[in-house]
């Protein structure tokens, strides 16, 4: 049965961070995050499925570890704000967004791996927006590959990694793919 | 998606996996039905015709609310006021509607197949909204959402159906969906209202409703339609009352959890008692609140297969557009 992606053929060229960067990475970002807010008291951290929720629970731990409180994590599908619904073949399949807390006056930090087109993430503010009316929204990924299509930018970024469109990068997580590291590909057209 | 379908006309046509993948999307929409802002932008530009040939509140209401929960553009139409009332065959009025550009088309009618009918000459995705006394699948797949939500599973289940089994859709749908996912089904009610060769259905036949009650995990109550009855399918209310209306007395033979559920409008005292009704097992509204949320994965599912439609009309011939053209459902005759 097609889904949402037509089968792209892909050839991994390079490891470019690998478990180890990537966990420093997180820890890095945490940091960062806690600085900026002062502390980590009015944090909700939201992760887009698939791979940003589990990176945004692994933030909350670093969060929990340096600063004794634990963030609450929620999850957000965005399928039903894609802005291609009408462009697909088939409906992506929906796992559902799940906020266990209210997001009204919170300081909410979006977690995704790769920040690309910035798509999904407007995708993702609107959303937001539709659950509650936060403090303040600002945004962490794992990887900024560059080549966005709107006006949207990063608060906490892992790594800026220049590529070309016909690039792929790929964030593993053991939560999901059975290890951690990013990898960079080549499209074979 | 519902496999490659571009409607929705019965439980009968559908396979199991299709079911399960239409109420895992429903739980989703549960989740938006709570929300602050209960709405999403997936059919934004997409418009759903609703065609009601037959009288109804709850499934029109529920319908239009789930179209306009998924940001659909909404037109409605009854018999009452329109052109029926000129003379103009379905099919016309179908196409004209379709000539405004319409994406997905939910219709009632009286006569069991008009739905298909329609598929069959639309290009619309078609939804039946209760076709005569064939089917009424989104009240089935509704009905199966609630039990699954409350009791965790279908597969195994003692659900016992009672009423008038011939004159209703809503209970050939749940029987359709209930036993193609495990459940077992005990049906009773006045043997006048019991459809012939009822067997063919997979069901267990019960004498009484006590019978049927015996155990059951899940207890479905069908309305008396008192529109619908000749006279002498029974005697008077006050004795369908008697031998079948469901009593917190009789309702003691199932298990003490029970789920009672009543697809409405009640017959308060007849088929059902006022304390069954209001008690604690009822989750009658509830069925209610889970209908927006299975009629939004319904028109969510099929809307993806229209657009598919609609870009391969724009590039040459795909597999999509040819399946798109077949008469995909048809009752078997």
């Amino acid at each position: 049965m097609p889904t949402e992606k037509t089968v792209e053929r892909v050839r991994e060229k390079a490891e470019i961070i690998d478990g180890e960067g990537l966990r420093r990475a997180v820890t890095r970002i945490a940091h960062e995050i806690i600085e900026r807010n002062d502390g980590a008291k009015n944090l909700v951290l939201v992760g887009i499925r698939t791979r940003g929720y589990p990176l945004a629970e692994r933030l909350a731990q670093k969060i929990k570890e340096f600063e004794g409180i634990e963030p609450p994590v929620g999850a957000l599908d965005i399928t039903l704000y894609r802005d291609d619904l009408q462009m697909i073949d088939h409906q992506p399949v929906v796992k559902g967004t799940d906020v266990p807390t209210s997001i009204n006056e919170k300081i909410v930090v979006l977690v995704d791996d790769v920040l690309y087109t910035g798509r999904t993430v407007r995708a993702a503010l609107d959303e937001l927006i539709d659950l509650g009316r936060p403090k303040a929204i600002q945004l962490a990924v794992i990887v900024d590959r560059g080549h966005r299509e709107i006006p949207i930018r990063a608060d906490f970024v892992g790594k800026n990694v220049p590529t070309s469109k016909k690039e792929v990068i790929k964030v593993h997580v053991t939560e999901v793919d059975g290890r951690d590291g990013v990898s960079i590909g080549e499209i074979l057209s | 998606m519902i496999g490659t379908r571009k409607d929705l006309l019965g439980l009968e046509d559908l396979e199991a996996s299709e079911i399960v993948s239409i109420l895992d999307t429903a739980r989703t929409f549960r989740e938006v039905l709570d929300r602050p802002i209960p709405k999403v932008p997936s059919l934004r530009g997409l418009t759903a015709a609703n065609l009601f040939f037959e009288a109804s509140t709850r499934t029109r209401l529920s319908f239009e609310l789930a179209e306009k929960r998924l940001s659909a553009d909404t037109v409605n139409f009854q018999t009452s006021g329109s052109s029926v009332s000129k003379g103009e065959t379905l099919k016309d009025t179908a196409r004209n509607i379709e000539a405004m550009g319409i994406h997905l088309v939910v219709i009632r009618h009286q006569a069991s197949g008009a739905p298909h009918y329609l598929a069959r000459n639309l290009d619309a995705g078609v939804i039946n909204a209760g076709d005569g006394t064939h089917e009424h699948p989104t009240q089935g797949l509704l009905d199966i959402f609630t039990i699954r939500e409350r009791r965790g599973k279908i597969q195994g289940l003692k659900v016992a159906i009672l009423g008038d089994i011939m004159h209703s859709r809503v209970a050939r749908s749940n029987i359709w969906g209930l036993t193609k996912l495990g459940a077992s089904v005990t049906i009773a009610g006045p043997p006048t209202m019991m459809p012939f060769e009822v067997e063919r259905f997979g069901v267990k036949v019960a004498k009484s409703v006590d019978e049927a009650l015996e155990g059951a995990d899940v207890v479905n109550i069908l309305r008396i339609q008192l529109e619908r009855q000749r006279s002498t399918l029974y005697s008077t209310l006050r004795e369908y009352a008697r031998v079948y209306g469901v009593t917190s007395e009789r309702l003691k033979r199932a298990k003490p959890d029970v789920t009672v559920m009543h697809p409405g409008p009640m017959n308060r005292g007849v088929e059902i008692a006022q304390d069954v009704a209001d008690g604690k097992n009822s989750v009658i509204l509830e069925q209610v609140t889970n209908g927006v949320a299975v009629r939004m994965a319904v028109l969510y599912l099929l809307a993806g297969h229209k657009a598919a439609g609609e870009a391969a009309s724009e590039t040459p011939a795909t597999e999509t557009k040819k399946a798109h053209g077949e008469p995909s459902l048809h009752p078997r005759r």
